[in-house]
C-alpha cells in the first residue's frame, strides 16, 4: 500500500531517479518547465530520449504522475503556485524532492554578450532543438568537462571544433585526472570524449580575451566574426561562427531559499549550494533536494542522490541507505572537480568599463565601479532589477566583488499577474483559468 | 575622524529623501551640514516607495503641504537627471459609480479652489485617456501635474547637491543619542552641530521617543516592461478611505507607469514590523488590480517588495522643533507621502530654524502636538 504523496520539481536525471524510487511506495507527481522529461542533458527537442524514458516507465507505470510544461512560480509550506501555458493552479505537498538543477554560469570578457556568444549547454539546446550546426567553426572555450561534452556533441552534429580553451592549467587537470580513477565511469566517459574528439586542439591554460564583431560590411554584420585567445604570453585571433562558452554552473537555489532551506556552508568561489544531510534532508522538514541544487556533481551524482531522496521522502530510509557509500564516492569526486575548475584570477581583468554585466538593464562594468554592494548598484544603477532577476549578474558580480545576494521572495520566476493573485491559500478563482491534473 | 573635531551648524540624521533634502536646503541656506546615515543613503523606504508626486487633500494643511511640495518638484524638473525618471504622467482617480463621481466632483472644486489644474472625466473620457481599464466605471478626476519619479535616484541627486555645496557625509555611522547640541554615534563618536534634525524615517521614534510613530508596511510589485500599456498613475477615488480605514490590512488599486514601460502595482497596508512578502496580501492587491484591469492579469510580475511608512495617529508629519529642546527638529512620520513632501518638508523646516516666514502654515505640522503629557518641568 501506498503511504503519503510525493512531489518531485525538476525532471533531469535526479528528479527521474526520485520518480524512479519513489513510485512503488508512494503516489508520484513529477513535474517540469519542459513538455517532456529528460531535463538539461536529456532533451530531446519534443520527445524524449531513451535514457530519460528508461527512469521514467517503470516510474509511470507504479502510478506517477506527469506535469509537464509548467513551472513553479512561488510555494509555501502547503502548497506550490503553478502556471502553465494558459492558466495557474495551487497544488498542495505533502512531501516535496527538489531537483531544479542549475544554471550555466557566464563570466563577461568583451564581446560576450555578441549574437553568436552562447552557453556551451544553450548551444547544445538549440542545436537540439532544430538548429543546423553543420559546417560552421565553433570555438569552444571556458572550464570544466563540460566543455568536452559540448564539444563531442557539437562535432556529431557536423560542427567544426575550431579549437577547445580550457582556463585551468595541465597540473589542476593531472588532479583531477587522479580524482577520476575512483570513479570508473567517469573514466570510461572521458576516453570516450577524447575518443570523439580526436584532432580538435585542446589548449589548457588558455581562454578568450574577447570576441570581435563582423564589420558592417559583411553579410553576418553584427555576428561573432572571432575570438582573441591568449595562453601565457602568446595572443592570437581564430576565426569562428559561434563561440560556446562555458564556465560551470550554478545551482538553482531560488524555490528551496523560498520554502526556508539553509545554504551549505559556503566554499571560495563557487556558487551557493542548498544543505543536506545523509538522507538529501534539507534543513526544513519533509523537503528533500537532489541533484546539482546541492553542488555541481555531474550526472551520475544526480542519479544517486535522486534515488536517495526519492526513497527517504517515501519513507524508505532502509531502502535509501545502501546507496549512501556510492553517492560519497561520486560527492568526492564532485569536490576535486570544483578544485580542478577553479578559476584564474587573471580573468577578472577581462571585462572592460564598456563591458556589460546586467544584460537585463545593459548596465556595463565600469558604472558599477560607482558602487559598493548588490543593493546599492541595483538601487542606483538598475543592475539586476530586469526580468532575470540578477540570476545571472548576480554571480559575477559576487565573483567579481565578493558581493553578496540573496534576497528570495515571491515570485521566484517572472509569473502572470492573474498567476500571482492565486497566492494566497484561500484566493478566490476569478479571473485565471485553473488547469487541470 | 576628521569629521568629529569640526564644528556643524546643521547635522542632518538619516539620508533618505527627506534628510537629503534637508541637508541641500541646509547648505542653500548657507550651513555648514554634515549629514549622517547608518546604512545605505536612500535604502530605507525611500527605495521602497512609489515615488508618485501627488497633491492629496486628505486634510487642508496635508493639501498645503502637497501642494507647495509640488511646485517645488517642478522647479527642480529641468535640472533632475534622466535616472529619476521624472515623467508628468498626472493622476486619475477612479470613480467606480455614480456615487463616487460625485465625491469626484467635490473633489475637484476643492483642488481647482486652491488653483490645482484638473477635470472630471465622464465613463467615455475615461476609456480614451486610459484604454487599458475596464468598461463601466463612471469616471475619473484628472490631475495633469502630479507626476512619478524614481526615489533612489532623486534622493541621491538631492544629497549630492548637498555635497557639492560643501555638505559632509558620514555614511555607516549609526546615531545612538542625540543631545541638545551634539549627536552620539555608535563606536563612541560625537558630532557637534548648532542645529540637528532627525529624518530617521520609522526609525525615528528610537532617538525621539515622545513623537508617537508606527511602520505601516506595504507592498508593492512590479511588472516587466510593456511601454504603453498604462499612461497615467491611476488610483481609486476610495484609496484614502480603504487605506485608512484601519482594518487589519487593507488593499487598493493604485497602478504607476514607470519611464521604463514597467508598471508598478501598489498597494497595501497593515501595521507590522515583518519584512515578508505575504502572499494573502499580495494575491489580494494583485486581484484588486485586475479587478480595475482586466489585462493586467497577462503581464509578468518580476518583483515584489514590501516598505515601511512612518506613520503618525493624525496622519500628518512632524515637520519643527521639539516643544523642550528647541535645537533638535523633527523631519517625521511622512507616511505614504514623503517623497512627494520631502522638499516642502525641508523647506518649512529651515524657515523655522532659521526665524524666516514660512512658505505655508507650520502649526498643524509641530512635534508639540505630541508632547502634550509630558510635565511642564521639561526633560531631565
Ligand atoms: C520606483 C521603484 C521601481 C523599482 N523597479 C524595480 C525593477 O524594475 N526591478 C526590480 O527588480 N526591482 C525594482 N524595484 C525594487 C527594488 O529593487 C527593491 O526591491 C526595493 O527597493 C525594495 O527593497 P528590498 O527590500 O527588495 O531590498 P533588498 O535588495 O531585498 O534588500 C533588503 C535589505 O533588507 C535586508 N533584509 C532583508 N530581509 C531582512 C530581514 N528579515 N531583517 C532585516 N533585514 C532584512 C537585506 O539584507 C537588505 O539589505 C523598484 C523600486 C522602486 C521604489
Ligand atoms: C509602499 C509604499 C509606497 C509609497 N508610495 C509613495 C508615493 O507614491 N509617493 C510619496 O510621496 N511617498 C510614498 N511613500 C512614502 C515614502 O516612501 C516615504 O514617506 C519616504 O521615503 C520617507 O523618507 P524618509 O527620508 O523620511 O525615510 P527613509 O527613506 O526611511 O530614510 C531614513 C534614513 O534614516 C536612516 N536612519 C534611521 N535611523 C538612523 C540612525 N539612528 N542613525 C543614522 N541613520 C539612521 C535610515 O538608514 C534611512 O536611510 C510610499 C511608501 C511605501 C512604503
Amino acid at each position: 500500500m501506498k503511504t503519503g504523496s510525493v512531489t518531485i520539481i525538476g525532471a533531469g536525471p535526479a528528479g527521474l531517479a526520485a520518480a524512479a524510487a519513489a513510485a512503488p511506495y508512494a503516489t508520484v507527481t513529477l513535474l517540469d518547465e519542459n513538455p517532456g522529461p529528460g531535463g538539461q542533458i536529456w532533451r530531446a527537442g519534443a520527445g524524449t530520449t531513451t535514457a530519460a524514458a528508461e527512469l521514467w516507465e517503470p516510474a509511470r507505470q507504479a502510478g506517477a504522475q506527469w506535469l509537464g510544461g509548467c513551472r513553479v512560480v512561488a510555494a509555501d509550506a502547503h502548497a506550490l503556485l503553478l502556471e502553465n501555458a494558459t492558466g495557474a493552479q495551487r497544488l498542495p505537498w505533502e512531501k516535496l524532492v527538489l531537483a531544479p538543477g542549475a544554471r550555466e554560469r557566464f563570466l563577461p570578457f568583451p564581446g560576450w554578450t555578441l549574437p553568436g556568444v552562447l552557453g556551451a549547454g544553450g548551444l547544445q539546446a538549440l542545436v537540439k532543438n532544430g538548429l543546423d550546426i553543420r559546417g560552421q567553426r565553433v570555438m569552444v572555450a571556458g572550464s570544466g568537462p563540460l566543455l568536452l561534452a559540448a564539444a563531442a556533441f557539437l562535432r556529431s552534429q557536423g560542427a567544426i571544433i575550431a579549437g577547445i580553451t580550457e582556463q585551468a592549467t595541465r597540473r589542476q587537470l593531472a588532479g583531477l585526472a587522479w580524482a577520476s580513477l575512483v570513479s570508473p565511469e567517469k573514466r570510461k566517459q572521458a576516453s570516450g570524449l577524447f575518443r570523439q574528439l580526436r584532432g580538435v586542439p585542446y589548449l589548457t591554460h588558455c581562454w578568450v580575451e574577447a570576441a570581435e564583431v563582423q564589420e558592417s560590411s559583411h553579410k553576418n554584420s553584427g555576428w561573432l566574426a572571432a575570438v582573441r585567445l591568449r595562453r601565457g604570453n602568446r595572443r592570437w585571433r581564430e576565426p569562428c561562427d559561434w563561440l560556446a562558452s562555458g564556465f560551470g554552473l550554478a545551482p538553482n537555489i531560488e524555490l528551496a531559499r523560498l520554502l526556508g532551506c539553509a545554504l551549505a556552508p559556503a566554499a571560495e568561489g563557487r556558487p551557493s549550494s542548498i544543505a543536506v544531510d545523509d538522507f538529501q534532508l534539507a534543513s526544513q522538514s519533509n523537503i528533500w533536494c537532489a541533484g546539482e541544487i546541492t553542488g555541481i556533481g555531474g550526472l551520475e551524482l544526480s542519479l544517486l542522490e535522486g534515488r536517495i531522496a526519492g526513497l527517504a521522502a517515501a519513507g524508505q530510509t532502509a531502502l535509501a541507505r545502501r546507496w549512501l557509500k556510492a553517492r560519497d564516492r561520486q560527492r568526492h569526486f564532485a569536490r576535486a572537480l570544483a578544485r580542478a575548475a577553479r578559476l584564474d584570477a587573471e580573468l577578472r581583468r577581462l571585462p572592460g568599463d564598456e563591458t556589460v554585466i546586467c544584460r537585463c538593464e545593459d548596465v556595463p562594468l565600469g558604472r558599477l565601479r560607482e558602487y559598493h554592494s548588490w543593493r546599492e548598484a541595483r538601487l542606483l544603477g538598475r543592475c539586476g532589477m530586469g526580468a532575470c532577476q540578477g540570476r545571472i549578474c548576480s554571480d559575477i558580480t559576487g565573483w567579481l566583488w565578493n558581493w553578496q545576494y540573496d534576497t528570495t521572495r515571491p515570485p521566484v520566476t517572472p509569473a502572470r499577474i492573474s498567476t500571482l493573485a492565486l497566492m494566497a491559500a484561500n484566493a478566490e478563482k476569478a479571473s485565471s483559468s485553473e488547469f487541470i491534473l | 575622524m576628521a569629521s568629529s573635531n569640526r564644528t556643524f551648524d546643521l547635522a542632518v540624521i538619516g539620508c533618505g529623501i527627506v534628510g537629503a533634502a534637508c541637508a541641500r536646503a541646509g547648505t542653500r541656506a548657507g550651513l555648514r551640514t554634515i549629514i549622517v546615515e547608518g546604512s545605505l543613503a536612500g535604502g530605507g523606504a525611500t527605495a521602497a516607495g512609489m515615488g508618485h508626486i501627488v497633491v492629496m487633500d486628505g486634510s487642508e494643511a496635508q493639501l498645503a503641504l502637497t501642494l507647495y511640495s509640488r511646485r517645488l518638484w517642478q522647479q527642480l524638473i529641468p535640472e533632475l537627471p534622466e535616472a529619476a525618471e521624472y515623467r508628468s504622467c498626472g493622476t486619475l482617480w477612479i470613480a467606480e459609480h455614480e456615487a463616487e463621481l460625485e465625491l469626484a466632483r467635490r473633489k475637484q472644486a476643492k483642488l481647482a479652489g486652491q488653483g490645482v489644474a484638473c477635470e472630471i472625466l465622464d465613463a467615455r473620457q475615461l476609456m480614451e485617456a486610459e484604454p487599458c481599464l475596464r468598461p463601466g466605471l463612471a469616471g475619473a478626476l484628472r490631475v495633469p501635474d502630479d507626476g512619478v519619479l524614481y526615489p533612489p535616484i532623486a534622493a541621491q541627486w538631492l544629497w549630492q547637491q548637498a555635497q557639492n555645496a560643501g555638505a559632509v557625509m558620514r555614511s555607516g555611522a549609526i546615531v545612538t543619542r542625540i543631545q541638545e547640541q551634539a549627536i552620539h554615534v555608535a563606536g563612541g563618536d560625537r558630532i557637534q552641530a548648532g542645529a540637528i534634525i532627525v529624518a530617521a524615517g520609522s526609525q525615528g521614534a528610537e532617538l525621539i521617543p515622545e513623537i508617537p510613530l508606527r511602520p505601516r508596511k506595504g507592498h508593492l510589485l512590479i511588472t516587466d516592461r510593456y511601454p504603453g500599456f498604462l499612461r497615467h498613475q491611476v488610483v481609486e477615488l476610495g484609496y484614502l478611505q480603504r487605506a485608512h480605514a484601519g482594518t487589519e490590512s487593507s488593499v487598493s488599486f493604485n497602478l504607476q507607469p514607470r519611464a521604463t514601460g514597467q508598471v508598478l502595482i501598489g498597494s497595501s497596508r497593515q501595521y507590522s514590523h515583518d519584512r515578508a512578502v505575504e502572499p494573502d496580501v499580495l494575491s489580494r492587491m494583485l486581484a484588486r488590480a485586475q479587478s480595475y484591469v482586466p489585462r493586467l492579469g497577462d503581464l509578468r510580475g518580476l518583483r515584489a517588495w514590501t516598505g515601511f511608512r512612518a506613520a503618525t495617529p493624525d496622519d500628518l508629519p512632524c515637520i519643527g522643533p521639539l516643544p523642550n529642546r528647541p535645537h533638535i527638529f523633527a523631519a517625521l512620520g511622512h507616511e505614504g507621502l514623503g517623497i512627494t513632501t520631502s522638499l516642502g518638508t525641508a523647506e518649512l523646516l529651515l524657515a523655522q530654524m532659521l526665524g524666516a516666514e514660512a512658505p505655508i502654515p507650520a502649526g498643524p505640522f509641530q512635534p508639540a502636538r505630541f508632547f502634550i503629557e509630558t510635565s511642564p518641568a521639561g526633560h531631565a
